[in-house]
C-alpha cells in the first residue's frame, strides 16, 4: 500500500546529473576551443566505457539495468575522469580509469549512493601513481595538431617529451624547486596566461560559469565552492603575502589546475562528501588547505585528488560531530 | 503596527490546488440513511456506551460518557433510534475497528434541550467539564481534547488560532472564515478568557485573501487580536511550525506549548467552542470539503458518523477515480474502506485518479544530495534517519531525534530519488515502540520471576523454621515426660503412654520433612561443570543486562 505524500515534486536523480552535465558543457566547449579537441574523443571514449562498465557489473549484480544506466551517474563520473586527465593519454588509461572508477570504486562498495570516495579522484590517484610519465604529458594549449592528438589517444607512437609542455602547476613547481627561479621568473614559461595556465584558465573560466548555474539551480549548495575557494585563496594568499617571490599568487592557484573543476564539481559530490552544512564547509576547506599544501610542498603538481580523498576518510566524523540542531533544541530559539 | 514574523527551516510550495473547491460555499449534507458514530474520537481515548440497542435518541443527547484523563463525551447528531452497538470500521489506515453507536435518523432533527453555558460565573472547572461533556476536540485532524489543553491555562501568554489550512486541496477552513468568522471569533475569545491569554495571534496562510479579510473585519474590535497573513509555505500550518512563524518560538517534541506560554487551536475548534458555550450545542457536525477528481467539488456541513459513501455522490466524482484521501495529499491516508464514517477531525475527502496522483517512480538509491535536509520544518537530517532506519539501527535512529519528525512528508516530496522516506520512519517509530512494549512485558516477566523465587525461598525457610521449632517442642517434652509421670494420676498416666509413643513418630516426622525441605535439590544441583558455569553465565548475563529484552526467555524462565 502507498502512503502518504501522496503528491511529489519533479526532481530526479535523472535531471539532477543532467544538470550537472549541462554545467559541465561551457568548461567542455572551451576545452576543445582553446585547448584541444581531443578531450571530445576522450570524453566518448570515457562515457562509453563507463557505460558498458555499469551496465556489465549491474547484469553480475542481477540488478535492474535501466533505471541505474538511465540515472546518468555514470556519465558525470566518466566526464569528470576524462576531464581532468591530460587530454592526449592514450585510450586505454582512460579505459582503465573508468573501469577503476565505475567496477572498483562505485560497484564494489554497493553501487550509487554507497562509495565512500569519490570515484573520479580515485581513479586520477590511482593512474598518475600507475603511470606518473603518460599522467604529466599535458599538451600545450592549441599548441599540437588535431591529427597528432588522435594519434597519440589512439596508440600511436609516443615521442610526446618534445612536444609537450609542463602545465603552469608543474611549470611553477619545477621553476621554484629548482631554487634559482622566482615566481615572476617562472611566469615568462610559455605555459603561463593571464592568471593560470594559458588555454586552460579559460576552461577555468567556463567550470565556473558551468558552476554558478548549478548553484542557481539549485543542485548544489554554496557552502563547498565557497568554503573550498575561500580556504585555497586563504592559504595560498598568506604564503603568497610572506614571500611572493617564492609562492604563486592566490589568483594563480585558482585559476589553474583542476582548482575551478573540483570547486564546483568534484568538492560538491553528495555521495562522498559532508553532508551538513558546517561539514559541508569543513570537508571543502579541509580539501583546500590540503591541495594547497601539496601543490607547494608536495611529490606532484595538482594536489586536489589527493585531498579530496583525504577529506572523503573523515567525512562520517565531520557529519556526526556537526549535526545541526534540531527544531527545538536550538540555543536562544525557544526559552 | 506590522508584526514581525518569523520563518521556520525547510519547507515545500507544491501546487495549491484550492480553486477547486474554496468557492464552493459551505451546504448541509443530507442526512444519511445511517449514522456510524464511533464511541473512539481519537487514539488516546474511548467514550463509555450510555444508550442500548433500540432506543431513541435526540439530536444532542450524549450517547458516550467521557472516560479517562483525554476522554471527551459523544452524542447523537440527529435525532433516531439507536439499531445497534457494534464494532466497526474506522478512518484510520489500518482500518482496524472501534465500537460504534449505530443511529437510524428519524429525519426530525429533534433537538435535546440545550441552554447556553455562562462560563463566566460557573467558573473555569465547571467551564472545562462543560466542554469535555460537549465532545469538544481540536479539529485541525489530531481530535485531541480541548479542555485538556486549556487546562493547564492561566498564566498563558499567547494564544495562537491556526487557519493556515497548509495542505493543498482543503478548504473547509477557509470557508469557515469566510462565512463564520464572527462565529470564530466569539469562541477565540472564550478561549482567550479561558486561558488568560495576553493576546491573540490569528494565522492565515496569504493564499486565502478572502478568509483574512472577513476574519479581520469580525476581530475590528478586539485591539488585542491580530488576525496575520503568513506566507504559503507547507508545513505553516503544523502547530509548532505555525507557533514558531508568528511567535518565534520553538516549542521541542515532547513539550507543551503551555510550557512556553503558548496554546494553539484550530478555527474549527474556536467555532465549536462558541456553539458549545452560547448555544450550548455539543460538537456534533464539521465542515468537509470534497474535491479532487470530482465533477462538483463542494463544502458540506456534515454530521459526525455519517458514511463517507453517503457523501461522495454528492460531488460526483468522475469515472477514473481509483481511491479516495482522507485529509490532504501530504499526511491523509488512502481510505482503506468507505463506508467508515467522518469523524470530528476528518476535514477533507480527496478523490484520486491515476492522473492527478501519479503512482509513485521506482524507489532509487539515496544520493546524500540533501534535498530532503534542506525541506525538512523540523531540521533533521532525513537521509540520515532513512539510513538508520533501513539498516535497523534504531538507537541510531532515536539519537538523530526520529521522534522529532512531524510525518509532514517534504523530504519524501522533493526526493530525487523517490524514496519514500516517511514510510521508513513510520517503520522505524513504530518497531521502537513494539520492543519498548517488549522490554516492559519482560521486565514484568522477569519480575515476577524474581518474586516468585524469593517467594518460595521464604516459605521454605519458614516452613524449616515451624518444623524445627515443633521438633524442639516435643523433644523437651519428651524429656519432661518422665519426671512428672512419677507422681502423677492414672489418667495423666495414660495420656502419657499414649504420648510418648505420638510425640516420638510426630518428632520422626518433623525431623524426615525438614531433612527433606533442606536438601532437596534444585533443578540446577547435580550437574555437570559445563552446565553450572553456562547456568552462572546465564544468571550474570540476566543481572548485568538492563533488561532481558527477550520476553520469550524470561517467559520460559517463569514456567521452569
Amino acid at each position: 500500500m502507498i502512503h502518504s505524500p501522496y503528491i511529489r515534486n519533479n526532481a530526479s536523480v535523472r535531471s539532477v546529473m543532467l544538470m550537472v552535465l549541462l554545467a559541465l558543457l561551457p568548461g567542455v566547449a572551451a576545452y576543445a576551443w582553446k585547448v584541444s579537441p581531443a578531450i571530445l574523443l576522450n570524453l566518448a571514449i570515457a562515457t562509453a566505457t563507463a557505460l558498458l562498465a555499469e551496465a556489465a557489473v549491474l547484469a553480475l549484480r542481477r540488478r535492474p539495468l535501466a533505471p541505474a544506466l538511465g540515472d546518468l551517474s555514470a556519465v558525470v563520473t566518466a566526464w569528470l575522469v576524462a576531464l581532468c586527465f591530460p587530454p592526449i593519454v592514450p585510450w586505454w588509461l582512460t579505459v582503465t580509469a573508468v573501469l577503476v572508477a565505475i567496477v572498483a570504486v562505485k560497484h564494489l562498495y554497493g553501487g550509487l549512493g554507497q562509495n565512500p570516495f569519490n570515484p573520479a579522484m580515485v581513479a586520477y590517484c590511482a593512474m598518475i601513481v600507475a603511470f606518473p610519465a603518460l599522467m604529466s604529458q599535458w599538451p600545450p594549449a592549441g599548441g599540437l595538431p588535431f591529427e597528432m592528438q588522435l594519434q597519440l589517444i589512439l596508440g600511436g607512437v609516443r615521442d610526446v617529451d618534445a612536444i609537450t609542455g609542463a602545465t603552469a602547476l608543474d611549470a611553477m613547481r619545477t621553476g621554484l624547486r629548482a631554487g634559482a627561479g622566482t615566481v615572476e621568473a617562472v611566469r615568462d614559461d610559455s605555459a603561463f596566461g593571464l592568471l593560470g595556465g594559458r588555454g586552460y584558465e579559460w576552461v577555468a573560466a567556463g567550470y565556473l560559469l558551468g558552476g554558478l548555474f548549478l548553484l542557481a539551480r539549485k543542485i548544489i549548495t554554496w557552502h563547498m565552492p565557497v568554503a573550498f575557494i575561500a580556504a585555497l585563496a586563504l592559504i595560498s594568499g598568506l604564503f603568497w603575502l610572506v614571500n611572493p617571490a617564492q609562492f604563486a599568487s592566490p589568483a594563480f592557484h585558482l585559476a589553474s589546475g583542476g582548482a575551478m573543476l573540483a570547486a564546483f564539481f568534484i568538492v560538491t559530490d553528495p555521495v562522498s562528501g559532508a553532508t551538513t552544512p558546517r561539514g559541508k564547509l569543513i570537508f571543502a576547506a579541509g580539501i583546500g588547505l590540503i591541495a594547497y599544501l601539496i601543490r607547494a610542498f608536495g611529490a606532484f603538481p595538482e594536489g586536489i585528488a589527493f585531498a579530496v580523498l583525504l577529506m572523503n576518510m573523515c567525512v562520517p566524523l565531520v557529519d556526526m560531530k556537526t549535526q545541526p540542531a534540531v527544531f527545538g533544541h536550538k540555543k536562544g530559539v525557544s526559552r | 503596527m506590522i508584526k514581525r514574523l518569523f520563518n521556520f527551516h525547510g519547507g515545500i510550495k507544491p501546487a495549491s490546488h484550492k480553486s477547486e473547491s474554496a468557492d464552493a460555499p459551505i451546504r448541509p449534507a443530507p442526512l444519511p440513511h445511517r449514522l456510524i458514530v464511533p464511541l473512539r474520537q481519537n487514539a488516546r481515548a474511548s467514550a463509555r456506551c450510555i444508550v442500548e440497542t433500540g432506543e431513541r435518541v435526540l439530536k444532542g443527547q450524549r450517547i458516550g460518557e467521557a472516560e479517562g484523563t483525554l476522554g471527551t463525551a459523544v452524542h447523537a447528531p440527529t435525532s433516531g433510534h439507536v439499531v445497534d452497538i457494534a464494532e466497526h470500521p474506522m478512518a484510520h489506515p489500518s482500518g482496524l475497528d472501534t465500537l460504534c453507536v449505530v443511529i437510524e435518523p428519524d429525519g426530525e432533527e429533534a433537538w435535546i434541550e440545550h441552554a447556553p453555558f455562562d462560563y463566566r460565573s460557573q467558573g473555569r472547572l465547571a467551564t472545562l467539564t462543560w466542554l469535555r461533556d460537549c465532545g469538544i476536540v481540536g479539529m485541525g485532524g489530531a481530535a485531541f481534547p480541548s479542555h485538556i489543553k486549556l487546562g493547564s491555562g492561566k498564566g498563558m501568554d499567547t494564544l495562537i488560532i491556526n487557519g493556515a489550512e497548509c495542505e493543498p486541496w482543503i478548504t473547509c477552513d477557509d470557508r469557515l472564515m469566510r462565512e463564520r468568522a464572527a462565529g470564530i471569533m466569539a469562541g477565540v475569545r472564550i478561549l482567550r478568557e479561558l486561558l488568560g491569554a495576553r493576546r491573540v495571534l490569528v494565522g492565515v496562510e496569504d493564499n486565502k485573501p478572502e478568509a483574512l479579510q472577513s476574519m479581520r473585519e469580525a476581530a475590528r474590535a478586539d485591539t488585542d487580536i491580530e488576525v496575520l497573513s503568513v506566507p504559503t509555505l507547507y508545513p505553516a500550518g503544523g502547530e509548532k511550525q505555525l507557533i514558531r512563524v508568528l511567535t518565534g518560538i520553538e516549542i521541542p517534541h515532547g513539550k507543551l506549548g503551555s510550557e512556553y506560554g503558548v496554546q494553539c487551536f484550530n478555527v474549527g475548534t474556536a467555532h465549536a467552542v462558541h456553539r458549545a458555550i452560547e448555544h450550548g450545542e455539543p460538537l456534533l457536525s464539521r465542515v468537509v470539503t470534497l474535491t479532487g477528481n470530482m465533477a462538483q467539488p463542494a463544502n458540506y456541513e456534515v454530521l459526525v458518523g455519517t458514511p463517507i459513501e453517503h457523501l461522495l455522490p454528492l460531488a460526483e466524482p468522475r469515472e477514473d477515480t481509483d481511491r479516495y484521501l482522507l485529509g490532504g495529499p501530504m499526511m491523509g491516508f488512502a481510505l482503506p474502506d468507505l463506508s467508515v464514517p467522518i469523524l470530528k477531525g476528518s476535514n477533507c475527502v480527496i478523490a484520486a485518479s491515476p492522473a492527478l496522483f501519479p503512482p509513485p517512480q521506482p524507489e532509487l538509491a539515496c544520493i546524500r544530495c540533501g534535498a530532503c535536509a534542506r525541506a525538512c520544518p523540523a531540521d533533521l537530517q532525513p537521509f540520515e534517519l532513512y539510513w538508520f532506519s533501513r539498516s535497523r539501527n534504531f538507537g541510531k535512529a532515536q539519537e538523530y531525534h526520529l521522534f522529532d519528525c512531524i510525518e509532514c512528508g517534504c523530504c519524501a516530496y522533493v526526493c530525487p530519488s523517490h524514496i519514500p522516506l516517511v514510510d521508513y520512519y513510520r517503520f522505524a517509530k513504530s518497531e521502537i515502540w513494539a520492543r519498548e512494549r517488549d522490554v516492559k512485558a519482560a521486565d514484568q516477566a522477569r519480575e515476577r520471576f524474581e518474586f516468585r523465587n524469593y517467594r518460595q525461598e521464604r516459605e521454605k525457610a519458614e516452613k524449616a523454621a515451624r518444623l524445627a521449632a515443633k521438633a524442639a517442642e516435643t523433644k523437651a517434652k519428651l524429656a519432661q515426660k518422665p519426671a512428672g509421670a512419677d507422681g502423677d494420676a492414672a489418667a495423666q498416666g495414660e495420656a502419657a503412654a499414649e504420648d510418648p509413643k505420638k510425640a516420638l513418630i510426630a518428632a520422626a516426622l518433623a525431623r524426615a520433612k525438614a531433612q527433606k525441605a533442606a536438601v532437596q535439590p534444585r533443578n540446577t544441583d547435580n550437574l555437570s561443570p559445563e552446565k553450572q558455569a553456562e547456568i552462572a553465565e546465564i544468571e550474570a548475563r540476566r543481572a548485568t543486562a538492563d533488561t532481558g529484552t527477550e520476553p520469550s526467555r524470561a517467559a520460559s524462565e517463569e514456567k521452569s
